[in-house]
């Protein structure tokens, strides 16, 4: 079946963008061929409503409208200013980027768009040159929801999905007006409004366990003006003001921790205190515990309390 | 999707793209659309059946063969490309947003023009994403080995080795730099070692570019260049860990043999730990929210830091 459908496809896309009065399905029905073989009216009405939905659907602009005020019978055509992409003249140093951006992404549906991109900005007049071979920036998106959510972004859809929270591992089932996409250290995240909890919120793409389903009509979601994705990200990451947390750091050790330090002072003996801004307690503690004895916490308590109570249940 | 939805988006990518690279070999072709040379002539025999009503043989596109090179005319009508799908136009705005993300990569100049050009092609998607500028590693740094990989050059490291705690002086030869989630990543041939190392750049404390060049053996090239992030050794060692809840992130961090649910929210991963000291501090870092089940040897070992580490809370009193 295929190939003779696509015949007839590309043959339609060729005829209505070549017309510049709008055609009437008869019209169409005797210009294109592959609609001859119908074998009744209601078998080509079928056949050409279903042809007319997968045009829209591949993002061909299929315009409805009459010639005249005495027509009665709509007609069809493809304004060639709305399908086409417009011509794209890049530097060379801007196309080196593009072709660089194009072949980052791991995944193979992510690629395989990026690549049909390039290919159409090609024949659109960009001219790609050879890559320098050991550069390698790489897009992570294992997070099979992307596309889908990327999507569900671009139409103002709804969309439900099961999730796993980081600190239970249980899992739940999320309704969300999605805002948007962001990037934050390595990691996408949705951003959006959930439903069912009446509140903004932000889901880690990697902890999205079902893929996404959209539902409702497209706009029906909407990002509220001055929404800033990677500020709501962030302020989930970091909720808490910076206050300093005080470490006793055996000389010429905790490098990591002496990179970030707000301050370090020399101590008499074979120890250093390093004055580290830490706006959350657990994250500290975390970044502490593997240094082991190289590292020794004196503020705030709560911290040290909880390093104490971490290492006694590892010590056994 | 039919086939049909498939099919007909390359037919509309493949006309223009060919009317604008005339006299291109089959297999040319079907490298840069990815599929094999027995679909591009099947592609060519259908296109060549279409063209405008009528269908007489001056409304048909026309395809020419010159041995195995083939161009195509008699094309006007769909000489130019169908404009950029969502998510075509999203691989590439989210690809270039990400580059920016890591600054020192590419000319960031350069990257925010292509943007501003692709704005107009990309159909309004640049609003659907946002990107966090990485603060991950010093962009001087990142845009400096990037230089020396292009250019050939020998660095001069003083990198930090967390697994000792300790900065170490070498010389490398850049082969690859490449991200992963974010962070840059340089592969090179460690002269220190004779053999191949990966440095994370944010632990690069201090870099020179020496005026040497950079003289890698070839085949240590390619296996650097078919490397992924973590390249197994036979000598690594097999770790059984039990994670509570709180640390199922180890299973999405690092590349585990074996995830198992413990069915409370919990795992029970198996991973391959190459340095003992790396293993340890991950342990440490884990504290009361991990068990070494095997091997007995290494659960000893993290037990005995963890009983090191509180002594030194001592002046503190007991702390419960």
């Amino acid at each position: 079946m295929s190939s003779r459908r696509t015949e007839r496809l590309l043959n339609l896309v060729i005829c209505l963008l070549h017309t510049r009065s709008f055609l009437t399905a008869e019209r169409i029905r005797e210009l294109v061929p592959g609609y001859d073989d119908a074998p009744s009216e209601d078998a080509f009405k079928r056949a050409f409503e279903r042809d007319k939905e997968d045009l829209r659907d591949l993002g061909i602009p299929l315009e409805t409208g009459t010639n005249s005020a005495f027509d009665d019978e709509p007609g069809y055509r493809i304004a060639r200013r709305d399908y086409a992409l417009p011509e794209v003249r890049l530097e060379a140093d801007e196309a080196a980027a593009v072709g660089l951006a194009a072949r980052m992404w791991t995944s193979a549906t992510m690629g395989a768009a990026a690549t049909r991109a390039l290919r159409k900005l090609e024949a659109a007049g960009v001219e790609l040159a050879p890559l320098p071979e050991g550069l390698q920036p790489r897009l992570e998106s294992t997070d099979a929801a992307f596309p889908d959510l990327a999507e569900a972004v671009h139409d103002g859809r709804v969309v439900t999905f099961d999730y796993r929270t980081s600190a239970g591992g249980d899992e739940s089932r999320r309704t969300v007006e999605p805002w948007g996409l962001a990037w934050w250290h390595g990691r996408w995240y949705l951003v959006g409004h959930d439903r069912d909890r009446d509140a903004t919120r932000v889901f880690r793409l990697s902890r999205i366990t079902t893929a996404p389903v959209p539902s409702g009509r497209a706009g029906a979601a909407h990002r509220p003006e001055g929404v800033d994705l990677t500020a709501i990200v962030a302020s989930y990451d970091s909720a808490a003001p910076a206050q300093n947390a005080r470490l006793r750091v055996r000389s010429g050790r905790g490098l990591g921790l002496r990179r970030r330090a707000a301050s370090v002072t020399t101590g008499d003996d074979d120890w250093d205190i390093v004055e580290l801004p830490a706006p959350d307690v657990s994250r500290l503690v975390d970044q502490v515990l593997p240094y082991g004895a190289d590292v020794v916490v004196e503020h705030p308590p709560e911290a040290v309390a909880s390093v104490v109570r971490r290492l006694k249940a590892l010590a056994g | 999707m039919s086939g049909a939805t498939e099919h007909l988006p390359r037919l509309l990518a493949l006309v223009p793209w060919l009317l604008a690279h005339p006299d291109t070999p089959v297999g040319e072709v079907a490298e840069q659309f990815g599929v094999d040379e027995r679909q591009v002539r099947r592609d060519l025999e259908l296109i060549w059946m279409c063209g405008l009503p009528g269908h007489g043989p001056g409304d048909l596109i026309d395809v020419m063969y010159d041995g195995d090179r083939v161009s195509l005319s008699n094309a006007d009508t769909i000489s130019q490309p169908l404009r950029l799908t969502v998510d075509e136009a999203l691989a590439l705005v989210a690809a270039l947003r990400t580059l920016l993300g890591v600054p020192g990569l590419v000319e960031t100049d350069a990257v925010d023009r292509a943007l501003a050009k692709l704005e107009g092609a990309a159909g309004g998607v640049g609003d659907d994403v946002a990107v966090a500028t990485g603060d991950a590693a010093d962009p001087d740094v990142v845009a400096n080995i990037r230089q020396a990989l292009v250019t050939g050059r020998r660095l001069h490291l003083t990198y930090w080795v967390p697994a000792r705690d300790e900065a170490t002086e070498r010389d490398v030869d850049p082969i690859r730099v490449f991200t992963s989630e974010g962070v840059p990543y340089l592969v090179g041939w460690c002269r220190r070692v004779d053999d191949l190392r990966t440095f994370r750049v944010d632990r690069v404390l201090s870099l020179t570019t020496l005026d040497l060049p950079a003289e890698v053996p070839p085949e240590a090239r390619q296996r650097a260049l078919d490397a992924g992030l973590f390249t197994p050794a036979a000598e690594d060692r097999i770790v059984t860990l039990r994670l509570e809840p709180a640390a199922r992130w180890v299973a999405d961090y690092y590349p585990c043999e074996t995830v198992e649910e413990r069915g409370d929210g919990g795992l029970v991963v198996t991973l391959r730990a190459r340095d003992d000291a790396w293993l340890r501090r991950l342990v440490l870092g884990l504290a009361g929210m991990v068990e070494v089940t095997a091997p007995a040897a290494v659960a000893a070992a993290v037990a005995g830091d963890a009983a090191v580490a509180l002594a030194q809370y001592a002046p503190f009193g007991p702390a419960d």
